[in-house]
């Protein structure tokens, strides 16, 4: 059964994304908000919205600044939106700019918002590097000093290694485990071959090629003027490779398991900088505007398990029961875009979807059924574009619908993966 | 005249409060009038005892004193007269500064002119910390020097350097630069303005604080230039030297101002200063330069609040723009339309076209950030209001389409049809043409009356002119909306018929083909571009055509001949240094030579190659070469004004100064032909018509009005 009533579904009206850019590349000079800014910015101009309607932005992001933690607000924030605009920053990992969308989508479903921006922004160019603890403690003491002795006396204790900065790792803080040993695991826990998690790779970069060359893609990007001279654009992902082959592929070596590891830099996404955002309406305030909607969220919901198990395995646990909400079975599906992080990672979640098992753990009586491959990613996903951790919900949900829209066809499910073993799955219906 | 007072008077605890705050009027100004109320507070604050301190306050949030009502100048027949006027102002300023109550000025908005000397006179100013606060002394900008002690005072109270630099640029001094150069004691936010003042005022009756207090820093600079005679020698000589280069000795009073200021240290008495500023503000009172630019003030003032379009007719609000073409006009137009805070849709054929256009966008607006007028974070909003694109999208909402393309019909034709397509049907579509007529780019629309010509002159973001071109089927409201739009982008606005070079570039022909044809004469480049600059022009007409263009020069020279015949027919030189494939500037070779920055050397002699005559040039006074220029410009704004290209008088000397550098100090073409006579123009044009045939015809208007002795403007009181 739908959660949203007829009438008043929320209607995805259009998406826009920047490039998707390998971290340290061409949007290195760029931080997540500013990201942010130019795919709301063009996305308000794009859909003629009048700024003045807008009621609300949510906005997703993994590593906030340290400066500016709240990205939404500062998004909101810039003077083409009007101050009133309300805006929250989300953290759901991998799905962020997923539960910005829905939190949106929430708001206008309780008839507290009309009209929303959703979205998400990452730059892994610009994490934060932190001190070490001994050299904060030692900082904050000598902030509060009162006396240049005592400031002095304040830095007395620091050692060698208190010098050491700390990145932030793709890690698990409970179980230590990092995403791709996670992967690594997964793919010998479901049986994924090398093989298959190459031609996987392999599968994402011909279409997102594709894509690109045939336009649908670029469709959805708005071209970016490069720091720090701004004189040149960049109008498509740098990630996507053309000219890759399986041979090439397996030729890497396993990055997280030397000797008897599948997972490698070919069939993993990478790290990458990149911002998008979408346009929310309830549906009779969109015709009563005059806009065509691409599709409308016909249900979605999360699902968690233990991090220490299989730490992106709960879009398993979370498709049936968006489908169930939806009232659909896989067979209804015409299109699906499941986020890449790890080739490992879809095959294992594919795996899953056809496990009795993994069903009876969702609380299902069978199984959610087998995917047919040809509608699922068609246009490529994380592995070749990218995966600009907050962003990518947004870019998944703008690439379903408008690819939706454009096969005719009437739902698209969506799975996103997330650290800290969560997992994200929505059913959208074309409009 | 308002039987209201201006200045009202409140005592409170042995305080005086003396609000400002002219009915009627949206800023405060000093009339006769007003200092007589002035006048008699003061006397009743020096005769009651009971009151200890006084206040200055303006009763308008957000502005000070504008300074004097212009209005009274006009009346001044004689120097005597607005020398008696300065002494007046200066007699009621000292009994502030001398009187037995301490004074405390407390400025909130502009505080300029007349205003800031009233301050400078008080015993303490505080200022409050809002953008709108500024202090400027503004009189140079109208040929006049401070008349009410500014000249003495200010350099007492920032030193010498600083003093000169506001009085002979009237430039704006902010609140927190005002406390660092010690203008004024201290900086306050507004809504504790009015408490502070009165605290101080009373801290100044106890004597716990110090009147007129120094508070500039004297730095190492100060000490060996401002504060001793030797130092303050070579700061009067150096100022001397670089006012009388910069202003080709056409504006008197910027070597007045710094004789006032001089006089200030050269006596041992304080009176000979006061003495001198009014004697040398009297003379500057009386000088036409001094006229001419307060003409310019009054019919400025008066374009903006004549809207050229039938009363109701209202503009339509511009809440966004696009802007069509990305190269350095509509980059230009983009940047001040940003500035302004209106989101541009920036459009183009290609994104690294685009790029390169957000990219010029982002170096107008810097220079506002390097001159900090804006912070990095205005910066960086400023820049995101343009966003660029390759599709016609995002344009379906935007009421105002300025189209700064390729100057060519065709494209401009196939520009306006395929934005029609995608735009609103009461969306404006505004060609940035420079001659291309209005009517012959609308004639392919589905909407003319939707259509209009906005001409901006290059650069931009510095020009101040705006021509926005009518046709006869433009609507009433559209005119209004670019309008009204442009005079929000800061731009001085005059609005024209449409017609071939329309007004600016119409009257700019002739003057450029004139020099021309003293090329063909055998007449030297540099002879004919100093001898214009002498007569006030920025640059010669010749160093024009370079920075132009010779390409651009040529199309629209083209198009005149076309237009007008015989009198527009381009000189054999132009032509030939065009065919010979030199561009000017940008091809870094033209009648000039350029080095290899484009930094403009000199004469490129290999030129003279070209013409006829060869290298050989012959002289001919300079004052031939002004009149023959000059009358060219005048008699075609003249046929203008005969054809109702332009609408008035002062539309067209307003175009003429502000589109071409007209020499403001001459107040335009028209106020020219009025200062010279205009039966001894048309006596000059039937002479130069006698050897040149053909191309000084009087204009109809011109003989018409000689005959009848007429001006174009009325002869006393106010121009406009």
């Amino acid at each position: 059964m739908p959660i949203y009533e007829p009438g008043r579904r929320v209607a995805i009206i259009a998406g826009v994304r920047t490039p998707f850019a390998k971290a340290g590349t061409a949007l290195r000079g760029l931080s997540a908000i500013e990201l942010g800014k130019i795919a709301v910015s063009e996305l308000v101009h794009r859909t003629d919205l009048d700024p003045a309607a807008l009621d609300l932005l949510t906005f997703g992001t993994v590593l906030p600044s340290v400066l500016a933690p709240n990205i939404a607000r500062e998004i909101a924030l810039m003077p083409l939106l009007p101050k009133r605009v309300d805006a929250w920053s989300v953290s759901r990992a991998c799905a962020s700019a997923n539960q910005a969308i829905t939190d949106a989508a929430d708001q206008i479903a309780l008839g507290h918002a009309q009209i929303a921006i959703a979205g998400g922004a990452e730059s892994l160019s610009n994490v934060p590097i932190l001190h070490s603890r001994g050299f904060s403690d030692a900082l904050v003491a000598a902030s509060k000093a009162k006396t240049l002795t005592q400031r002095v006396q304040a830095f007395a204790g620091i050692r060698a290694k208190d010098f050491i900065p700390i990145t932030p790792a793709i890690a698990e803080p409970t179980t230590g485990e990092s995403m791709g040993q996670s992967a690594e695991k997964m793919a010998k826990l479901n049986g994924v071959t090398r093989e298959e998690q190459d031609a996987l790779a392999y599968a994402s970069h011909i279409n997102a090629h594709a894509g690109t060359t045939d336009g649908r893609l670029t469709a959805e990007i708005v071209p970016v003027t490069l720091p720090p001279r701004f004189e040149s654009a960049m109008t498509s992902d740098n990630g996507v490779r053309s000219d890759t082959t399986l041979a090439a592929l397996a030729a890497l070596k396993p990055v997280f398991d030397r000797r008897y590891g599948t997972v490698t830099a070919g069939n993993a996404s990478p790290l990458t900088d990149g911002g998008a955002a979408v346009l929310l309406m309830r549906e009779d305030v969109a015709k009563s505007l005059g806009y065509q909607p691409k599709a409308y969220i016909r249900s979605y919901a999360y699902a968690a398990l233990d991090p220490g198990e299989q730490l992106l395995q709960a879009p398993v646990l979370a498709a049936p029961v968006a489908l169930k909400r939806a009232g659909l079975t896989l067979k209804d599906i015409d299109l699906i875009e499941m986020h890449e992080a790890f080739a490992a990672q879809v095959l294992s979640n594919l795996r899953g979807f056809e496990s009795q098992y993994w069903a009876e753990r969702a609380g299902f009586s069978a199984p959610v059924g087998e995917v047919d491959r040809s509608r699922l990613n068609v246009m490529g996903g994380s592995i070749s574009l990218g995966h600009p951790f907050g962003a990518t919900g947004a870019r998944v949900t703008t690439t379903l619908v408008n690819e939706l829209a454009r096969r005719g066809g009437q739902f698209g499910l969506m799975t996103v993966c997330a650290a800290g073993g969560l997992g994200f799955s929505m059913v959208v219906e074309r409009a | 005249m308002s039987t209201q007072p201006a200045v009202t008077l409140a005592v409170d605890d042995g305080i005086a409060v003396l609000t400002f705050d002219l009915p009627g009027e949206s800023v405060n100004k000093f009339s006769p009038a007003v200092i007589e109320e002035f006048s008699a507070h003061i006397g009743r604050i020096e005769k009651d005892l009971t009151i200890r301190g006084a206040v200055l306050i303006s009763g308008k949030a957000g502005n000070f004193i504008a300074g004097a009502d212009i209005d009274q100048f006009l009346a001044f027949k004689v120097a005597a007269d607005a020398a008696r006027a300065s002494a007046f102002g200066h007699a009621m300023f000292q009994r502030i500064e001398k009187g037995r109550v301490p004074v405390v000025v407390a400025v909130d908005g502009a505080c300029l002119g007349g205003g800031l000397e009233f301050a400078l006179a008080c015993a303490y100013r505080i200022a409050a910390d809002s953008p709108k606060t500024v202090f400027a002394l503004p009189e140079v900008k109208l040929g006049l020097i401070p008349g009410a002690g500014g000249t003495q005072r200010l350099p007492k109270r920032v030193g010498l350097q600083a003093a000169l630099d506001m009085i002979l640029t009237g430039k704006n001094v902010r609140a927190k630069k005002a406390v660092q150069i010690g203008l004024v004691d201290e900086m306050v936010h507004p809504s504790i303005l009015r408490q502070i003042a009165i605290q101080r005022a009373k801290e100044l009756a106890a004597g716990t604080i110090a009147r007129q207090r120094d508070s500039r820093h004297h730095g190492a600079k100060e000490l060996f230039l401002d504060d001793n005679p030797i130092g303050r020698a070579v700061v009067f000589r150096k100022t001397r030297e670089m006012t009388a280069s910069k202003s080709g000795g056409h504006y008197p009073a910027l070597a007045a101002a710094i004789e006032a200021v001089a006089a200030g240290y050269s006596a041992n008495s304080e009176e000979h200063g006061y003495a001198e500023e009014a004697r040398l503000f009297g003379e500057m009172a009386m000088t036409p330069v001094c006229r001419e630019l307060m003409f310019l003030f009054y019919a400025t003032t008066a374009l903006k609040k004549d809207g050229g379009v039938p009363a109701g007719v209202k503009a339509l609000a511009v809440s966004r723009i696009a802007v069509l073409g990305t190269g350095f006009m509509g980059a230009g137009i983009a940047a001040i339309s940003v500035m302004q805070g209106v989101p541009v849709r920036f459009k183009d054929t290609a994104a690294d076209r685009v790029a390169k256009g957000v990219a010029a966008v982002r170096e107008v607006i810097r220079d506002g950030l390097i001159k900090r007028r804006i912070t990095r974070q205005q910066f960086d909003d400023q820049v995101g209001l343009v966003s660029g694109t390759v599709e016609y999208t995002g344009f379906g909402r935007v009421p105002l389409v300025i189209e700064a393309v390729f100057e060519d019909l065709a494209v401009k034709q196939a520009v306006l049809r395929e934005t029609e397509q995608v735009l609103s049907p009461t969306a404006i579509f505004a060609s940035n043409t420079s001659t291309i007529p209005i009517a012959s780019i609308a004639a392919t629309s589905a909407r003319p009356e939707r259509v209009i010509g906005m001409h901006f002159f290059s650069p931009v973001h510095k020009m101040p002119l705006l021509e926005v071109i009518v046709t006869p089927r433009t609507a009433p409201e559209v005119t209004a909306t670019v309008a009204e739009y442009g005079r929000r982008i800061g731009k001085t606005v005059i609005i024209v018929n449409d017609a071939p070079g329309f007004f600016v570039n119409r009257i700019l022909a002739p003057y450029v083909n004139e020099a021309g044809k003293l090329l063909d004469e055998g007449i030297a480049v540099d002879a004919i571009d100093r001898a214009m600059t002498g007569f006030g022009f920025p640059v010669g007409p010749i160093n024009l055509i370079d920075e132009v263009g010779l390409d651009i020069a040529g199309k629209s020279g083209a198009i005149m001949a076309e237009a007008f015949g015989g009198r527009m027919q381009p000189s054999e030189a132009l032509q030939k240094v065009l065919s010979a494939g030199r561009l000017g500037r940008k091809g870094k070779q033209g009648f000039y030579a350029y080095d290899a920055d484009g930094k403009r050397e000199g004469v490129d002699e290999s030129v003279y190659a070209l013409f006829t005559g060869g290298a050989k040039r012959r002289e001919m006074p300079k004052e031939e070469i002004q009149r023959r220029l000059s009358l060219a410009m005048v008699n075609e704004a003249a046929r203008c004004l005969e054809e109702g290209i332009v609408r008035s008088a002062r539309d067209a000397d307003i175009g003429a100064v502000f589109g071409i550098g007209f020499p403001p100090f001459r107040g335009g073409p028209f106020r020219h032909a009025d200062a010279i006579g205009v039966a001894e123009i048309v006596k000059q044009l039937d002479s130069l018509d006698a050897v040149h045939p053909g191309r000084f015809v009087a204009a109809a208007i011109l003989r018409e009005m000689a005959t009848a002795g007429r001006t174009f403007y009325p002869r006393s009181g106010r121009p406009v």
